[in-house]
C-alpha cells in the first residue's frame, strides 16, 4: 500500500497550508489594526487633510493656527493650586515659559483682521524635568461636541454644496451658540487684550490622591478695547504681530491663570458646553510675557503645543478632544518638520 | 557558536518568548495608535514608549547572553541558502531590536517631546532638537517597523517549516516546552 507515502505528502501539503494560513492571519490582523480595512475610520491624516488653506497645503507651517509669533517669559505660581494638584508647576515659584500667539486659520499668510479666533500655545517647564503644554483659544466654548463633529465641520466649511453648512448645523445644533459668539463678541486690536481659554477639561490630582475636574483660562491684565472689524481691516495684514512686539518692548504683559472646578454632573466631556458661571475658581498664578520673537527663527517654531504633554498631577479627562488634538498635532508636526525647506529660517527670506 | 548544545539555554528561551510577545504587541500598538484620533490613542502611546524602552533593555541583555552562550548549531543537512538566511535574519533581528527603540527615543528627542515613562518618570533627550533629524528618524522608525514585522512573519514561517515540514529539531531548540523528553533530561 502507498498509504504512508501519500499521508506524508498530504501532511506536508497540509502543513504548508497551515503555515500560509497562520502568516496570512497575522498579516491581516496587522493590516486591520492599521486601519487598512476600515477606510471610514477617522485617522489623524484625514483630520489634518481636512484643513484647507486657500493656497493649498501650507508647506512647512502648522496645518491649523498656521500664523503665529513666538514669545518667552515666566509663569509665577502663587501656590494656590498646590492644594488641587501635586504638579510642581503649582508650587510657589517662577518657571520658564515658551509660547506662541496665533490665529485660528490654516493660512499662514491670512491678514490678521480676517481671522475670528485667536489663540495661545504655552509650554511651562519645571525643575523636575516635567512640562505642561497647552493650546488655548479666545472663544468661551468650542464650536462642536466631538472630534468627529469637528471633522464634519471642516468638510462642510470646505464643501462646494451651498447647503452643506445648513445640513451640518441641523445635525450639530451646538454650532449655533458658537455662531452667535462669532457674530456678537467684540474684536480687539491686540493679542494682549484677549482671554485665552483651555476649553477642554482635565483632571488635577492632589497630594492625597483626590481628583478634581478642571478647565483653565488666562485672563488678560490689559483692558480689552473693542474695535470694529471694519477698522481692523484698515490696519496692515500683520498688525497683531507688530502691535504685540511693540507692546512687549515697552513692558512685560500679564495674564492671570484661573482654574475652574466642575461640580458633580458638569459636562466634562463636551467643550462646546461652558460650565455655569458660579463654579468655584482659583487664581493659580501669573503668566508674564517678556519677549517676542518672529516665528521663522523663534523658539516656538518647532514646538508642538500638544495639550496632552502634562506633568504628573494633571491628566486627561473623559473629554475626547485632547487625544484627537494630540494625534492631529503630531501629524501636523511630522509634516511641517519634513517640509522645513519651504519655510526658510532667516526672517528676511521668509516672505515669498 | 557552541556546537554541542541541543537547545538554547532556559534564559535565552525565556527572553525569546517574552520579547516575541513584547515586540508583536509593540508593532500592533504602533500601527494602531498612528491610525486613530480616539482616546485610545493616548493609552496606546503611553504603552508604546515605556514598552519600547523595556524592549531595548531586554535586547541588550539578550545580546550579552547570546554572546556568552551562543546558539545550537543548525542541522548539517540544512541547505546552505537556508543556513545563510537563518544567520542573517538573526543579525537583522538584533540590529532592529536595539535600533528601533533608540530611533524612537531619538525621534522624540529631536522633536522636543519629553520621553515620559510611567508616573512622570522621564528619560533625557539623546539628541538636540532638529527638524531634519526628526524627519530622518521618523521615516526610519516608520519603514523599519514594517521591515521588522515582515521579518517576524518570515521567522514564524521558517520556524513552522522546521517544526511541521522538516521536523529537524530546529524549532525544539527554542520551544518553550520540549516536544521530546531528551530536552527536559538535558537540563
Amino acid at each position: 500500500m502507498a498509504a504512508p507515502r501519500r499521508s506524508l505528502a498530504h501532511s506536508t501539503f497540509g502543513s504548508l497550508v497551515l503555515i500560509a494560513v497562520v502568516i496570512g492571519a497575522c498579516a491581516a490582523a496587522f493590516a486591520y489594526t492599521a486601519g487598512w480595512f476600515t477606510p471610514q475610520r477617522l485617522t489623524p491624516d484625514k483630520l489634518v487633510d481636512a484643513f484647507m488653506a486657500p493656497g493649498g497645503e501650507p508647506l512647512g507651517h502648522r496645518r491649523n493656527h498656521a500664523k503665529g509669533i513666538c514669545f518667552t517669559g515666566i509663569f509665577e505660581a502663587n501656590g494656590a493650586a498646590s492644594a488641587l494638584s501635586q504638579a510642581q508647576v503649582f508650587t510657589h515659584g517662577q518657571y520658564p515659559v515658551l509660547g506662541r500667539f496665533n490665529l485660528g486659520t490654516a493660512d499662514p499668510n491670512a491678514p490678521d483682521a480676517t481671522v475670528r479666533v485667536r489663540g495661545m500655545g504655552l509650554r511651562i517647564a519645571t525643575p523636575d524635568g516635567q512640562e505642561w503644554r497647552s493650546a488655548m483659544i479666545d472663544p468661551p466654548f468650542f464650536p462642536v461636541s466631538t472630534p468627529q463633529a469637528f471633522y464634519e465641520l471642516l468638510l462642510a466649511s470646505a464643501s462646494k454644496d451651498p447647503n452643506a453648512m445648513q445640513t451640518f448645523a441641523a445635525a450639530h445644533p451646538e454650532i449655533a451658540t458658537f455662531g452667535a459668539w462669532a457674530k456678537s463678541a467684540p474684536w480687539t486690536g491686540s493679542y494682549a487684550e484677549e482671554r485665552y481659554n483651555g476649553l477642554n477639561s482635565f483632571v488635577f490630582t492632589d497630594g492625597s490622591g483626590a481628583e478634581h475636574a478642571v478647565r483653565w483660562s488666562l485672563l488678560p491684565a490689559a483692558q480689552p478695547i473693542p474695535v470694529s472689524p471694519d477698522d481692523l481691516a484698515k490696519r496692515g495684514p500683520d498688525f497683531l504681530e507688530q502691535e504685540i512686539a511693540e507692546r512687549v518692548r515697552s513692558g512685560a504683559l500679564r495674564w492671570t491663570l484661573v482654574v475652574s472646578l466642575a461640580n458633580p454632573g458638569d459636562p466634562t466631556a463636551d467643550p462646546s458646553k461652558a460650565w455655569p458661571e458660579d463654579r468655584r475658581t482659583v487664581e493659580v498664578g501669573t503668566l508674564v510675557v517678556q519677549q517676542i520673537q518672529a516665528e521663522p527663527d523663534g523658539p516656538c517654531r518647532d514646538i508642538n503645543f500638544d495639550p496632552t504633554v502634562l506633568p504628573a498631577g494633571i491628566r486627561t479627562s473623559d473629554d475626547p478632544f485632547p487625544a484627537a488634538r494630540s494625534s492631529a498635532y503630531a501629524k501636523s508636526y511630522d509634516r511641517r518638520t519634513a517640509e522645513a525647506k519651504y519655510y526658510p529660517r532667516t526672517a528676511t527670506d521668509a516672505k515669498p | 557558536m557552541i556546537g554541542g548544545r541541543q537547545r538554547f539555554t532556559p534564559l535565552q528561551r525565556m527572553l525569546h518568548w517574552l520579547m516575541a510577545l513584547c515586540i508583536l504587541a509593540m508593532l500592533f500598538i504602533g500601527v494602531g495608535m498612528v491610525s486613530t484620533v480616539m482616546p485610545k490613542y493616548l493609552t496606546l502611546v503611553s504603552i508604546h514608549k515605556p514598552l519600547g524602552i523595556a524592549i531595548l533593555v531586554l535586547a541588550l541583555i539578550r545580546l550579552a547572553v547570546r554572546l556568552r552562550y551562543g546558539a545550537p548549531s543548525l542541522p548539517a543537512d540544512l541547505p546552505e541558502p537556508m543556513k545563510l538566511a537563518a544567520q542573517l535574519s538573526h543579525y537583522a533581528f538584533y540590529v532592529l531590536m536595539i535600533a528601533m527603540p533608540l530611533i524612537g527615543w531619538g525621534m522624540l528627542s529631536a522633536a522636543g517631546y519629553p520621553v515620559v515613562l510611567f508616573g512622570g518618570a522621564h528619560l533625557p533627550a539623546i539628541l538636540p532638537q532638529s527638524d531634519s533629524m526628526h524627519t530622518l528618524l521618523w521615516n526610519a522608525h516608520f519603514y523599519l517597523a514594517f521591515v521588522l514585522f515582515a521579518l517576524i512573519l518570515l521567522h514564524v514561517a521558517a520556524a513552522l517549516f522546521h517544526a511541521l515540514v522538516r521536523r529537524d529539531g530546529v524549532f525544539d531548540t527554542m520551544a518553550f516546552m520540549s516536544a521530546h523528553d531528551e530536552g527536559a533530561a538535558a537540563e
